[in-house]
């Protein structure tokens, strides 16, 4: 079942065109990362999926549905947005922030969701602490679990839903990136679509079972990791001589020992290539 | 990226109350509004001790005495103090909805301006309503014209401090300072052309005092006290979920447009109401919230209702303060708030120096 489809849109911001008639469709337990160099588009086909931009040509459908004929209320509960950055104004603590993910729900059932989430991102000891006293990388996983509250409360009515994510992982430290990529793909097992802006190629291949490049507002490449991720992609998208090895998963993986910008010398310093 | 985050003093709960169930928190600070009214009910020039208040309402045999203590209580007393927590309920709970609004706990809509938009609005009302309608307009139009002109400044600081969901205090308080400047020069005007009636009843608007309070200024602000306690509760999820910006509490299923509108329009109608019948009191907007904050916490579920006991207490106390300090004269009531308010503001504004920008 088709999750989330987004047709030809396009998204145009003055005279610039940030999407191009874009495709693109996630399934049903689906993880896609979405890779391109900086202000390729990603923020903003994020921001089309989750409803929060109406795109000027094209349509985008969440579980058949156009994403505009969802009153807000509803679409919260078929999909949940993690933002790159929150800044928290009022000293909120933990556990309220991660409540607000439930909307006005209570009870013993959303004590145990809050709890269940607290623990996944690794906060049930500071559940009491004020979020703005904490470090960007412990706001970020707050902002984590109250996603995850929001989206189980949804799923739990609705059935598989769609979980966006904007550079997730960005201001985690290494091992709750891991756990981070851990805690996704144990939502994918259950149905979930998770769909995550990401920069770090390596990261995307250990978290994607697909990868959406985006270059210049269109799609410039589509499909799985071992497809997509390879010498030829890197240097026409983001401009640069870098070689993927594989190591030692079967992933390809980019190695930053071997990178080089793009004028640069002539000779090939890059590993071979798987 | 230049959003810093908020750098307040937070210890978890500074008071320790933030554990507290929210009706015991409300029990309480009803138990201080109630004490708060009958300490003034009993003090001023011709006083009344509180042994006798029960007498004077009514409650006990009534004697000779307290014929003139119901005539004092009934008509000077009890309406003054009716105003006093309307107005103090109505301006802590626009200081916190525009906080939630703006994102900052330093606006507020006497500092931003709100409050000179609506009492020129008012002024106008005064002076030019005199001149086109010889005198014949009725007295409840005023709160209404002031919710109009606090409604056209909110819109106006709205739009100009906050593009795309993020709002800069900076330009927040700027444009404020703008607006209110011109309001107040405009206000200026009518003074100029205004005779000696109208003169006296706009020198109230620029210092802000209870003096005049009657039950049928009371009245006149009721149903906007009314409307405004009302939507209280439909707007408190929302608001907190703003606290986290404007896209987070869309993705979080709040329709941000229309909770943004109906937050400007309570702001605009309790400031409008609250300056039609007591003129410009600063301070009270932001000295009840952030106390609140700190005692209770941020959510709005209880922080909105704590701050309307709270701020009519408040203003219930400073005024008084204002009538009984220089007795038998009496200061405005904005003065007193002023004082406490301003140095209480300054000691905020350095504690988020980085926040403005400053």
């Amino acid at each position: 079942m088709t999750i989330v489809q987004a047709k030809a849109v396009t998204v145009k911001a003055g005279a610039a065109t940030l999407l191009d008639r874009v495709d693109f469709s996630v399934e049903v337990g689906e993880r896609v990362a979405i890779v391109g160099p900086n202000g390729a588009g990603k923020s903003t086909l994020l921001r089309v999926l989750s409803g929060e931009i109406t795109p000027h040509a094209g349509v985008v459908s969440l579980k058949g549905v156009g994403v505009g004929a969802y009153r807000p209320q509803t679409l919260a509960l078929h999909r949940a947005v993690l933002s790159q950055s929150v800044n928290v104004a009022f000293p909120f603590t933990v556990d309220e922030i991660v409540r607000m993910g439930a909307g006005g729900a209570r009870g013993s059932g959303l004590d145990g969701l809050v709890e269940a989430a607290l623990m996944e991102v690794d906060l049930l000891h500071a559940r009491a602490r004020v979020i703005t006293t904490m470090s960007g990388g412990e706001q970020h996983r707050a902002h984590i679990a109250r996603v995850l509250v929001q989206l189980a409360c949804g799923e739990s009515e609705h059935g598989p839903g769609l979980l966006l994510l904007d550079e997730p992982t960005a201001s985690l430290d290494l091992r709750h990136q891991i756990d981070f990529i851990a805690l996704t793909a144990r939502r994918a097992e259950r149905g979930t679509a998770v769909v995550a802006v990401m920069h770090d190629l390596n990261l995307a291949a250990a978290f994607a079972d697909r990868i959406l490049v985006i270059n210049r507002g269109r799609v410039a490449a589509d499909g799985s990791v071992t497809a997509v991720v390879t010498p030829d992609m890197l240097s026409r998208v983001f401009d640069v001589r870098m070689s993927t090895g594989v190591a030692p998963s079967p992933l390809p993986a980019v190695l930053p020992q071997a990178m080089m910008a793009r004028p640069a010398p002539v000779h090939d310093r890059g590993l071979p290539a798987a | 990226m230049t959003s810093v985050s908020v750098d307040l003093p937070h210890r978890t709960g500074a008071l320790g109350l933030r554990s507290l169930p929210p009706a015991v928190v409300l029990l309480g600070l009803t138990a201080l509004l109630l004490t708060t009214a009958a300490i003034s009910a009993s003090v001023g020039a011709a006083g009344i001790p509180i042994g006798r208040l029960a007498a004077a309402v009514g409650l006990a045999d009534a004697d000779a005495a307290t014929v003139r203590d119901r005539l004092v209580l009934l008509s000077v007393r009890l309406p003054r103090i009716a105003v006093a927590m309307g107005v103090g309920a109505m301006l802590a709970a626009a200081g916190t909805i525009m906080q939630g609004l703006f994102r900052n706990p330093l606006a507020d809509p006497g500092l931003v301006g709100v409050s000179s938009g609506a009492g020129l609005a008012a002024a106008s009302v005064i002076v030019l309503g005199d001149r086109l309608l010889a005198g014949r307009l009725p007295f409840e139009a005023l709160p209404f014209a002031a919710f109009v002109g606090g409604l056209l400044t909110t819109t106006v600081l709205y739009r100009i401090a906050t593009r795309e969901g993020r709002t800069s205090i900076a330009t927040l308080l700027l444009a404020g300072l703008a607006l209110g400047a011109l309001a107040g020069a405009m206000t200026g005007l009518l003074v100029f052309i205004a005779d000696d009636r109208q003169l006296r009843d706009l020198t109230f608007w620029t210092l802000g005092s209870l003096a005049g309070a009657t039950w049928p200024k009371f009245w006149s602000i009721a149903p906007f006290l009314g409307g405004l306690l009302a939507s209280l509760p439909f707007i408190a999820a929302g608001l907190d979920r703003l606290v986290l910006g404007e896209a987070e509490a869309f993705h979080m299923g709040t329709s941000v447009e229309r909770l943004k509108q109906i937050a400007v329009v309570l702001v605009a109608a309790a400031t409008g109401a609250a300056v039609a019948v007591a003129g410009v009191i600063g301070f009270v907007g932001i000295v009840v919230p952030h106390l609140l904050r700190l005692a209770i916490g941020p959510g709005h579920r209880l922080l909105l209702p704590a701050a309307v006991i709270l701020g009519a207490a408040m203003l219930l106390a400073a005024d008084t303060v204002a009538r009984t300090i220089a007795t038998p004269a009496e200061l405005p009531v904005g003065i007193v708030t002023a004082i406490i308010g301003a140095p209480f503001f300054l000691v905020l504004l350095l504690r988020q120096r980085a926040l403005v920008g400053l």
